[in-house]
């Protein structure tokens, strides 16, 4: 912290009224159970495309984007807020791919006319921007790229595989790091309709969507590149900090929900005679839930709040953050699943989805080990 | 430039133009570190003494108390923001200890004029040292189990009984004790009150308390028909337990405060550490486990940090949340986990207790992780935090303890 001022973490009232509406809406309409029902009816979309879009008219898929692209222009914190609240009810919509990673990378890398051609329709809720930056057997390190970028008469000829493409099956555009040179890479932003694509759903426990993502000799011209040829890697990583603050804003809600689900169930549930939350051992475990909530609460304001105001602290508060979240939300869910004893292991309860999404989660965007250790090289040591 | 943001400037360039270099740095600065005073107060540091001397013509040792009372009659928010830039660099407060932190603010409130004119002064100049009789071999955490017999006879309180973990007692001039006056009363919190004691009355006798440290310093108190005037209770007779945890409160989040140091310390000191003992001049650490467990205490370290910040962001704004419960809780495992790992990485270079083959630094590291052991048992155990958090914060219902 330079200086020793913290940044603030205080809600301006525009910003407790967005959570509060975000709060009440979500609650109402979008229940974790709904992944159930997603899963069971084998929903070819996996998410409401209605919600979608009425979030879109309420405003909140521009939040940030700049008000020349259709947006509020808002900043990366007022995001956040609404990421919390989603986070809540493990809503499957297309957040992470279409807000935190297609958005982020236009947004720090895109050229003008990328931007113009593409975020108003995100801020409208009627275009989906992913990014394809997972490889199969790279083990969560987006630094290795074996999907290669072929200089052509045209362009680039790109050919390669992209695993778990977050809304991959749905996305309208398709950004993918792809090898350009011996020692860089390059992000290309890929029409979803393009020649040479084979777009395969896969299904994932947590419920959220995702697709195999197969190039084969995908052609694109040189205004397809985001960002710099060659300097990928600097733009991925940029976009990653942000996704990973965004993620963290979401694992928080979660954590908060199904806490205070938990504690609900320690009040109501009898054995021996009382409710199940006088037992000192649960109450005591309860606490340390509480308070590690408390302090993930505090670094995730302040890495939202670094993004807009403070960029040269963003890696470090982002890996902050995401080790924090993630360690957070995946002590909650166990202990949420444990003090729900039999219940909690059965389909029927919905605490079993936040398990499922904290392990999702926590090995998506680097894991905390990862994060540690480039906390580390960031102090010098 | 808001009002406040300009104290800030007044503020910090009063302390850096008047604070002895030699202060500058010192570790800590939290309320219990520098000059404690009192009649016995052996401090011969003419820097640490001209300090003292500023910060009590100023009013600065109790910036918030009324001038009458030797404050500056500032605002808590002035007081905070003089703390800050006092511990922005490093120097201790110009007069330290429990009748500043603790016993002061709640005689402020609950004491009476008479009280308060006769003792605040003494406090605010560093006169008078304060020790606090809370404890007994038989309440601990079970503190409203306390047995200190104090008898009404005439103008007097005759008292019988002991206390432990009485911190500094033989260094101390007074004690403010809880003691019970009614040994009838239906629930044990009640029938306590809150009566102040000058330790050089006869039938006092004050024995100190060997730690596993080394260090010793806690003492019992043992009060052997000690005659108190009458006009020396706090508050209501009978009516103490409100004061008493009044008092914890405040002992809590100045526990919890005083832990945090300078952001980045804890970390600072286990790098160097694991710098010197592990051979590793610069780059990374070589054992990639203990590297990971520095970077944990890192981030725990910051997000404790952020979390103090965000409690007083959200009290000074008027909307305090419960979170500023867990700040003992989550300081004192910080405190733990920062001596475990600096033990750790020192190795059998952490064994020395005195004498040859060792150096300084390191015996008295040794001596710190075994004092920081009582972090999570003094002013409230951990447990007994959890458990007020549980019922107060969680709403859970109390259960058998």
């Amino acid at each position: 912290m330079t200086g020793h001022r913290a940044p603030s973490f205080l809600l301006n009232d525009e910003q407790q009224m967005l959570s509060k509406t975000a709060h009440e809406l979500i609650r109402e309409r979008a229940p974790a159970a709904r992944l159930r029902s997603f899963r069971d009816s084998k929903d070819a979309t996996g998410f409401s495309r209605e919600l979608w879009s009425e979030m879109a008219d309420l405003g909140w898929l521009g939040l940030q984007i700049p008000e020349v692209y259709g947006g509020l222009g808002l900043g990366f914190f007022d995001l956040c807020v609404v990421l919390e609240q989603t986070g809540r009810e493990l809503m499957p919509e297309p957040f992470v791919s279409t807000l935190l990673l297609g958005t982020q990378a236009l947004l720090l890398g895109g050229t003008e006319p990328q931007k113009e051609a593409l975020l108003p329709g995100v801020a409208a809720g009627e275009l989906l921007v992913t990014v394809g930056y997972e490889e199969a057997g790279a083990h969560g390190d987006s630094a290795q790229v074996r999907t290669r970028a072929q200089e052509s008469a045209e362009g680039f000829e790109i050919s390669g595989e992209k695993v778990q493409v977050l809304d991959g099956h749905v996305a309208d555009r398709i950004i993918v790091p792809a090898a350009t040179s011996d020692t860089g890479y390059t992000l290309f932003l890929i029409d979803a309709a393009q020649q040479g694509l084979e777009i395969t759903r896969q299904h994932r426990m947590d419920g959220l969507n995702a697709a195999l993502v197969r190039l084969d000799q995908v052609s694109v011209s040189r205004d397809a590149i985001v960002g710099e040829l060659d300097a990928g890697a600097a733009l991925l990583e940029a976009l990653l900090d942000r996704a990973a603050v965004g993620l963290s804003a979401q694992m928080l809600g979660a954590s908060e929900q199904a806490f205070e689900d938990t504690i609900e169930y320690l009040k109501e549930r009898e054995q021996f005679g009382v409710p199940i939350g006088s037992f000192q051992a649960l109450q005591h475990r309860a606490v340390s839930v509480y308070t590690e909530i408390a302090l993930t609460r505090s670094v995730v304001l302040a890495a939202a709040r670094a993004i807009d105001e403070a960029p040269d602290d963003v890696p470090r508060f982002a890996s902050l953050a995401k080790a924090m979240a993630s360690e957070t939300f995946m002590h909650t869910a166990k202990e949420a699943v444990q003090m729900h004893g039999g219940i909690g292991v059965t389909d029927e309860h919905d605490i079993g989805f936040y398990i499922k999404r904290a392990q999702a989660a926590y090995v998506t965007f680097g894991k905390p080990s990862q994060h540690r250790q480039r906390w580390a090289e960031l102090h010098g040591y | 430039m808001s009002e406040l943001a300009a104290f800030r400037e007044e503020a910090r360039a009063w302390i850096r133009e008047h604070a002895p270099k030699s202060l500058w740095g010192m570790s800590g600065s939290g309320p219990f570190e520098g000059y404690w005073g009192g009649t016995k107060c052996e401090e011969t540091d003419p820097d640490l003494l001209r300090w003292r001397d500023l910060g009590i013509e100023k009013g600065w040792t109790a910036p918030s108390w009324p001038k009458a009372y030797g404050g500056a009659g500032l605002s808590h928010e002035q007081e905070d923001i003089i703390h800050e830039e006092m511990k922005a660099i490093d120097v201790p407060r110009p007069v330290a200890g429990q009748g500043l932190a603790m016993f002061g603010p709640v005689l402020l409130k609950y004491g009476n004029d008479a009280q308060r004119a006769r003792h605040l002064p003494r406090i605010a100049r560093g006169e008078v040292r304060w020790c606090q009789g809370y404890s007994e071999p038989n309440a601990g955490s079970d503190l409203a189990n306390l047995q200190l017999k104090a008898e009404r006879d005439g103008d007097a309180f005759i008292l019988n009984g002991q206390k432990i973990w009485t911190s500094h007692a033989h260094l101390s001039d007074w004690i403010y004790c809880l003691a019970r006056t009614d040994p009838n009363a239906p629930k044990k919190q009640m029938g306590i009150s809150v009566i102040l004691v000058d330790l050089t009355t006869s039938g006092i006798t004050v024995k100190r308390i060997d730690l596993i440290s080394g260090y010793s310093p806690f003492c019992e108190t043992f009060f052997d028909n000690v005659r108190v005037p009458a006009g020396n209770l706090v508050g209501t007779e009978n009516e103490g337990w409100t004061i008493a945890k009044a008092i914890l409160g405040h002992e809590r989040s100045s526990i919890g405060r005083s832990i945090a140091r300078q952001p980045g310390s804890a970390q600072r000191e286990v790098v160097a550490r694991a710098r010197k003992h592990l051979a590793s001049a610069q780059g990374p650490i070589p054992d990639p486990l203990i590297r990971d467990e520095i970077a944990a205490l890192g981030m725990l370290e910051e997000a404790f940090h952020l979390t103090l910040a965000r409690i007083q962001e959200s009290t000074d704004s008027g909307m305090p949340g419960p979170e500023g419960s867990i700040t003992k809780i989550v300081g004192s495992d910080l405190k733990q986990k920062r001596f475990e790992l600096g033990m750790k990485v020192a190795g059998i270079q952490g064994l020395g207790w005195e004498g040859p083959g060792f150096d300084e630094e390191d015996l008295q590291y040794t001596r710190d992780w075994l004092r920081s052991r009582a972090s999570t048992i003094e002013g409230g155990s951990s447990e007994i935090q959890k458990n007020i958090v549980s019922k107060r914060v969680l709403g859970l219902p109390e259960g058998t303890k």
